[in-house]
């Protein structure tokens, strides 16, 4: 079972982080294999996910997407049908119930595309938490929709104008501010990124996405599939997905952002291009220059403009346990597209990553093959983004 | 025995505390850089830490978060640094101490570092986003060619943390004001002494106090529980103010000095 006791995959993982905030993990490690073993935490989660995020969300069968392709069959996870309509919402809730159980009085967390952001204020309202989200300008701009949500949800939006404005200066400014107030704060990761425990406690919070996959897709085809397919910006649902099925005969394929193509240097994929360093708290693979600085990244889902990736995932690169591929912005703007016609699904952009690599694969497989895709948000918020850029 | 510890022995026996100074290397240039450094011993500095410029140094506030984007853009890196490292070594003796996060090191190459590091003169290394418990590889590597490898210490580390950063930390142990990042702070914390006060139970080591020093009466009260201080933000505030000017150099002399009087 990994991680391992320090928090690492392999050669992937750790705990770097400035002095301060050490306590803070051992704290957290410790309250969090606690509420593992607990039953009366799990059957809290349990209650919250079910009646509250509206769980277990369903596999759906994407018939005409299917006859479109003409190849394997194609099953959608429906993570965009959960409340506030992305899968950040399984892991938000988790850490709220943890962050009450730690006696901590303010949420703290950072946000790219606004969906984390949003499930993070949505379940500090509800636990009655006060609540700071840090976010770029540049995504601030791009996601405006969610930034108003955020704020009717009671939450204060920090901007952050540091370095590329986007997902990883605000995570940097939500670490500074964790490092200040760690005594009363608890700081959302919203991904399987930073350190330990971080990377197995967010994945543990979103294997219900698989979980309920696996049960769902033995009932309907008695079988579990060939292929499960998600995005991945940092990893959390694609993770969420993949992990139940870490031991079965399935085959894992990671979708990074390839943004305008990967020569040119402008994207986010950071397993295909990456090399091993330490940002965020944790040892994975990084997009970084020769002198180990951060390279700016470039993506048109907002989620998936990030440097680094969760440290599993590149242990499961590593490994060959797991497939990573890219898309361009191009190819996912036209999938968006191509799912809101075919099936009246708009998918997030970041998703829409995922579909765009079924398109292109589904039509090589015979339609025996079984392939499900993470459809790990709704595209509402994206609508401004893509009006701008589809005709 | 390397110049940090020499320092703290002279220090000793001369009933004095260190004054510990940090620059961000490259900033605003070079040159700026090495005049400062031969000012700043001449004014008697105990020692000088030289920040290396990162993309995303999340353990500081403002101040040195803009200076570490400025020298970024001059393409500071560690090679330009120990090359100033060993041009200023025919100059001075002052214990200079790199200052930086952990990426641009394992980047570099963690050998080849200690190596190169110890060949230029360079006498110890602090790596704010390195726990003792990641730091093995550091350890061996600067601990073989006799350079200190400094651990920081936080009030609210837990006493098996304390124990551990003591036993680990090679040098000095650096022990932060206060719970936060860099930065310059108008008030010292109340509970400041008693944290002293346990360091000095749990270890022989000589300690300093660092994060968000900017004042003379600041120096002295930390100077009586404690081994010394280090001012960062304040040096870089005071640099910053007087960009452009023929007297930068002068003025940030004079500022330490000022910081440096009994």
């Amino acid at each position: 079972m990994l991680p391992d006791k320090r928090g690492r995959f392999g050669f992937f993982g750790g705990k770097f982080v400035p002095e301060t905030v050490m306590s803070a993990l051992d704290e957290l490690n410790e309250v969090c294999l606690q509420a593992k073993k607990d039953k009366r935490f799990q059957e809290e989660f349990k209650y919250y996910l079910s009646q509250y995020a509206g769980r277990p969300t369903s596999l759906y069968r994407a018939e005409r997407l299917e006859k479109k392709l003409r190849g394997a069959r194609i099953y959608l996870k429906r993570e965009d049908l959960c409340h506030t309509g992305a899968h950040k919402i399984n892991n938000t809730i988790g850490q709220l119930l943890l962050a009450k159980r730690m006696g901590k009085s303010r949420i703290i967390a950072e946000t790219g595309a606004g969906q984390h952001g949003v499930a993070t204020a949505t379940a500090s309202a509800l636990f009655g938490l006060k609540c700071d989200i840090y976010m770029g300008t540049e995504d601030i701009k791009r996601q405006e929709l969610n930034v108003f949500r955020m704020k009717l949800l009671g939450a204060r939006v920090i901007p952050v104008d540091s370095g590329s404005c986007t997902l990883k200066d605000a995570i940097n400014e939500a670490i500074r501010d964790w490092t200040t107030n760690v005594l009363t704060t608890h700081y959302v990761i919203g991904s399987v990124v930073g350190p330990h425990p971080y990377p197995m406690m967010v994945r543990d919070f979103q294997s219900v996405i698989g979980k309920e996959t696996k049960k769902q897709i033995l009932k309907v085809e008695g079988r579990l599939p060939d292929y499960l397919v998600a995005c991945v910006g940092g990893g959390s649902n694609s993770l969420g997905l993949f992990y139940p099925f870490i031991k079965d005969k399935v085959q894992f394929i990671g979708v990074e952002a390839g943004g305008l193509g990967l020569a040119g240097g402008h994207h986010g994929a950071t397993l295909a291009r990456g090399k091993v360093g330490i940002l965020h708290g944790t040892m994975s693979y990084l997009l970084q220059d020769k002198d180990g600085q951060i390279r700016e990244t470039h993506s048109v889902a907002p989620g998936l403009d990030y440097p680094g990736v969760g440290p599993e995932h590149s242990y499961l690169k590593k490994t060959g346990r797991a497939k990573y591929v890219t898309v361009t912005d191009r190819e996912a703007l036209s999938s968006f597209k191509l799912l809101s016609e075919t099936e009246g699904i708009i998918p997030a952009l970041e998703s829409a990553h995922a579909i765009a690599y079924v398109v292109k694969f589904a039509p090589k497989l015979n339609k025996n093959k079984v392939i499900i895709v993470n459809l790990s948000g709704r595209g509402d918020k994206d609508v401004d983004i893509v009006a701008g850029k589809i005709k | 025995m390397n110049r940090i510890h020499e320092t703290f022995v002279r220090l000793k026996e001369s009933n004095k505390k260190a004054f510990v100074v940090y620059l961000t290397s490259g900033y605003p240039d070079l040159k700026t850089t090495e005049e400062l450094v031969l000012e700043l011993a001449g004014r008697g500095v105990s020692m000088i830490e030289l920040g290396v410029p990162f993309s995303d140094p999340l353990a500081d506030g403002v101040i040195i978060q803009e200076a570490s984007f400025k020298a970024l853009l001059n393409n500071i890196n560690l090679d330009k640094i120990i090359s100033l490292v060993r041009k200023l070594r025919k100059d001075t003796q002052v214990p200079l101490i790199l200052m930086t996060y952990y990426n641009p090191v394992y980047q570099y190459g963690i050998e080849r570092l200690a190596r190169k590091a110890a060949d230029a003169g360079l006498d110890g290394i602090i790596v704010p986003d390195l726990p003792p418990e990641e730091s093995s590889r550091l350890k061996n590597a600067f601990g073989r060619y006799g350079l200190s490898l400094i651990f920081l210490l936080a009030q609210n580390s837990p006493v098996e943390r304390m124990k551990l950063i003591a036993r680990e930390s090679t040098g000095f142990i650096y022990c932060l004001s206060h719970i936060g990042i860099t930065g310059v702070r108008e008030k010292l914390e109340h509970d400041l002494r008693p944290f002293l006060e346990r360091i000095r139970k749990t270890t022989d080591k000589p300690f300093v106090v660092g994060f968000g020093i900017s004042r003379p009466e600041q120096v002295q009260k930390v100077n009586k529980w404690a081994d010394g201080v280090v001012v960062g933000s304040a040096i870089i505030d005071v640099i910053r103010r007087n960009l452009g000017k023929k007297n930068l150099v002068k003025k940030v002399g004079d500022y330490v000095t000022e910081l440096m009087r009994d």
